[in-house]
């Protein structure tokens, strides 16, 4: 059988997300707690984890995640690293070994910095220069693959039920003031670790739920930009667009979702002047990045949080609030798990786009 | 001489016992096949005359007629086909070029039958029409790579120029002169009505169809007929057309019995005179050149209007689309070799240029290749006749696609293939007054307007389908074909898998 990334394999999942709009940080337990509950919407063949403002003592240095196939591949890779990044600490990822999680890769962790010469040669800037690395890293060299590579935020995915992959990488142990999760219901299995959610790129991660129909437009499109997907996944291709439109375009996290989740055009039609100008540029300027069929996704980033569903509302999303916190989750009852006494709970429109920021945070790249 | 008789194609079937002789077929028959004799009191055929056209079947009003191709046969030969021993007779007794008309009939692989759409199915709904929106709507033009914000950090919304189209087709280029008023008035109307546009072709504009101009693409090709400051102000786009997918690398000709009144007046030749179309347009010998004329064509009309380059689907076609691409143009049409004409040298039209399918593909790819896709939209055209081949062509990679034969068959054509005559019996290729009002626009335009939105219940049909809401998230998205029959080169080429994998 073909592994991810020689083809493309559809699947259902669970997705939630939790903030702290005041930047406070909180154990991953809960996020663990709330993906539990949703235990029937994954088949363990995939779970994972992001959390933000966890390596508050490396903020400044990338977090390179990286799963190795074999000792060789190790090698290679950290060569490689050595001679484009100031390795500043490394160490294997602390795993529990656990009857439900087998078949681990080799997992270890970076905290690096782009060497000064070479990122003045490339011309590029640090965020760039790293982005083109990890791509090398993911495309060339063969049995290693970078899974988590941005500043002061961490993924953590496996082959397995979100709840073991939670004990297996001792989520508990961690605090951060936002967390995504994620259990995957692939409909073939490969059961590939690099397949599992989020998918990350720099500080940007995606949890998604669906299958969208315009996947192959929007993979042919993203890949002129320099973008290879390599797993041939949604949240791979979603990912990439958002990165695209909103580090490399210069467009907020409200226009890339008027892009990806664009208003109808007769919806368009009813909105002032000025909005139709606003709605149909972006339309149509990025028509081949608007996203079709399901998806409901959760986007974390350094400051904060997007939630989006598609223009349909084909995805089930709901969210709520309690004090500090906003919670997000593919059904009412795993925010339920975690907050007994949510409140304003809401089930977000299709295509509208919910941004919550943490305190200082913005939801544009600066 | 004995030699160059050739016996009739085609036999005209009439049944004496519901023949009544009310002599319709004999009026409405411009090549003159039908005679009445009065002393028998019986209709006679001339079936050397006849094209099969079918005016006269559909209308005899007792169903009297039909028309077969004829058994007479020279000896079978796999090799030396009856068409090609006739055609040299011909050839020896004329010592002429072989004309014909309309699109290479010829039995090569039609890769839109090759291709297959996908549907959802569990894992992603497909989405009812009759439920839910499906956007057909898209735009043609230069897309961007960056954005600006004004000083408050608001989005400049200004582009380059855009032709809003309500669903991705477009009437393709067919000259006043190669067609008639009627039919001209037909699709002016009908791309009015339907929110896209129709294209003049190079024999200029009537004064008459001014008015219909926002929904008009104004050509400009090498004879340049009928070009001045008013035409080009007048339509919504301009098109430069470098070629043609029935005749790649030659020009055209209009004889000089067609340039008659308003159609000599349009051109702006004198009446009688041929016109002649040069192979290449004289002042572009090469890629600079065709610069040097698109941005004279922009200078002239204030940047306003898009662009419009077509070529003739040729083997090099991606290079010089990508050419093209870099040389200010917003929309390359590029025109597959079973691309209509009114006339052209049958040699030509059936052995010159290639595939659309093939030529899309690859030009689609080469532009993505090279990050400038985005800085022009496909069209793609001959020949596309269904709706389920403009979704296949949208999945390759299209913009939109060009028709013509499509809507001319709507309007009446037979596809007898013999427009060069100008005897149209349909009034559609023709410049006979007599023929001409046979075609009325009232009825044809409407005709038009009924067949695309049929188009356009079945592409949102197939779209739904797929789970697609919106024609742009099916625009290159080639994941939603599958090839039957192909083999590894031809699958590559389409960058498509093979149904099954």
């Amino acid at each position: 059988m073909e592994r991810e990334g020689s083809i493309r394999i559809p699947a259902g999942c669970a997705i939630a997300g939790i903030i702290s709009r005041e930047g406070k940080r909180f154990s991953g337990d809960a996020i663990r707690r709330s993906m539990s509950m949703m235990h029937e919407r994954s088949n363990g063949l995939g779970g994972g984890f992001a959390g933000y403002g966890i390596y508050p003592e490396y903020k400044d240095a990338y977090a390179l995640h990286v799963f190795y196939d074999n000792i060789e591949a190790r090698e290679a890779c950290e060569k490689y690293l050595d001679s484009r990044f100031d390795i500043v600490n490394l160490s294997k990822i602390p795993v529990k070994k656990i009857r439900a999680i087998t078949g681990e890769p080799l997992i270890w962790r970076y905290f690096v910095h782009p060497l000064p010469t070479r990122l003045a040669d490339s011309q590029l800037d640090e965020n760039e220069f790293t982005r083109r690395c990890v791509f090398r890293v993911n495309t060339s060299i063969e049995g290693a693959y970078v899974f988590s590579s941005g500043k002061n935020m961490g993924v953590f995915k496996a082959v397995g039920y979100p709840e073991d992959v939670a004990e297996f990488y001792q989520i508990g142990d961690y605090e951060g003031c936002c967390w995504t999760a994620h259990g995957r219901y692939p409909t073939n299995t490969p059961g590939w670790w690099g397949g599992a959610h989020p998918f990350s790129l720099l500080d940007m991660t995606v949890v998604h739920n669906g299958e969208i129909s315009s996947y192959d437009a929007n993979r042919r499109f993203i890949e002129m930009y320099g973008y290879t997907c390599t797993l041939k996944t949604d949240t791979e291709v979603i990912t990439y667009i958002l990165d695209y439109l909103v580090r490399k375009i210069g467009l907020d996290f409200t226009e890339a979702s008027n892009v990806i989740a664009a208003p109808f055009w007769s919806t368009i039609a009813s909105k002032d002047e000025r909005e139709k100008q606003r709605l149909t540029y972006l339309r149509n300027m990025f028509a081949s990045l608007l996203i079709t069929g399901p998806f409901s996704i959760l986007v974390g980033f350094n400051g904060g949080l997007m939630m989006l569903n598609d223009r349909l509302k084909l995805r089930s999303m709901v969210m709520g609030e309690k004090d500090d916190f906003v919670y997000f989750a593919s059904e009412e009852a795993a925010i339920r798990a975690v907050e007994p006494a949510v409140e304003n709970l809401y089930a977000p429109r299709g295509g509208e786009a919910v941004i919550v920021l943490t305190k200082g945070g913005a939801s544009h790249a600066d | 001489m004995p030699i160059d008789f050739l016996y009739p194609k085609f036999e005209v079937v009439r049944n004496p016992q519901r023949c009544i002789a009310c002599r319709v077929c004999e009026r409405q028959c411009a090549n003159e096949v039908h005679r009445f004799d009065p002393a028998l009191n019986l209709m006679e055929s001339d079936e050397s005359k006849c094209v099969d056209c079918h005016r006269c079947v559909s209308l005899c009003p007792t169903r009297a007629l039909k028309i077969v191709e004829t058994d007479h046969a020279f000896r079978k030969n796999a090799n030396w086909s009856g068409e090609i021993i006739s055609e040299i007779y011909l050839q020896a007794k004329s010592g002429g070029v072989l004309l014909s008309s309309m699109g290479n009939p010829a039995g090569h692989p039609i890769y839109w039958d090759k291709l297959l759409i996908n549907a959802s199915q569990v894992t992603n709904p497909s989405i009812d029409p009759l439920r839910e929106p499906i956007e057909t709507k898209t735009f043609l033009g230069k897309k961007t790579h960056d954005i600006k914000r004004d000083k408050n950090g608001h989005l400049v919304t200004e582009t380059s120029p855009q032709l809003e189209i309500s669903m991705p087709v477009m009437f393709s280029a067919m000259s006043y002169g190669s067609i008639s008023y009627n039919a001209h008035e037909c699709l002016a109307r009908a791309a009015a009505e339907l929110g896209i546009y129709y294209n003049t072709g190079e024999g200029g504009l009537h004064e008459d169809f001014y008015r219909y101009g926002a929904h008009t693409i104004v050509q400009v090709a090498s004879g340049r007929f009928g070009v001045h400051k008013d035409y080009l102000e007048a339509g919504a786009a301009i098109e430069i057309k470098m070629g043609q997918g029935a005749k790649p690398g030659i020009g055209g000709h209009l004889p000089g019995g067609k340039i008659v009144g308003d159609i000599a007046k349009t051109r702006m030749i004198p009446e009688g005179s041929d016109a002649i179309s040069p192979a290449p347009h004289h002042d572009i010998y090469s890629i600079e050149d065709l610069r040097q004329l698109v941005y004279s064509l922009k200078e002239a009309t204030g940047y306003r209007k898009p662009v419009i380059v077509k070529i003739a689907a040729v083997h090099n076609v991606a290079a010089i689309a990508s050419g093209i691409a870099r040389s200010g143009a917003d929309i390359i049409a590029i025109d597959g070799f079973r691309g209509g004409t009114g006339a052209a040298p049958t040699r030509i039209r059936d052995h010159v240029g290639i595939p659309i399918e093939l030529a899309l593909a690859s030009v689609d790819d080469r532009l993505r290749e090279e990050g400038i896709r985005q800085d022009v939209s496909l069209v793609a055209g001959g020949s596309v006749r269904s709706s389920a081949d403009i979704v296949k062509a949208i999945a390759l990679g299209a913009d939109a696609v060009y028709v013509a034969t499509a809507p001319l068959l709507a309007l009446g054509c037979h596809l007898c293939a013999t427009c060069f005559t100008g005897k149209c019996n349909w009034g559609i290729a023709t410049q006979e007054p007599e023929l001409v009002k046979r075609l009325n626009p009232e009825i044809g335009f409407l005709r038009l307007v009924n067949l695309l939105t049929a188009w356009k219940h079945e592409i949102s049909e197939m779209m739904g389908g797929m789970g697609i809401n919106s024609i742009e998230a099916l625009k290159g998205n080639r994941l939603m074909l599958r090839g039957v029959g192909l083999n590894e080169k031809e699958l590559q080429i389409l960058g498509v898998r093979h149904a099954g994998e």
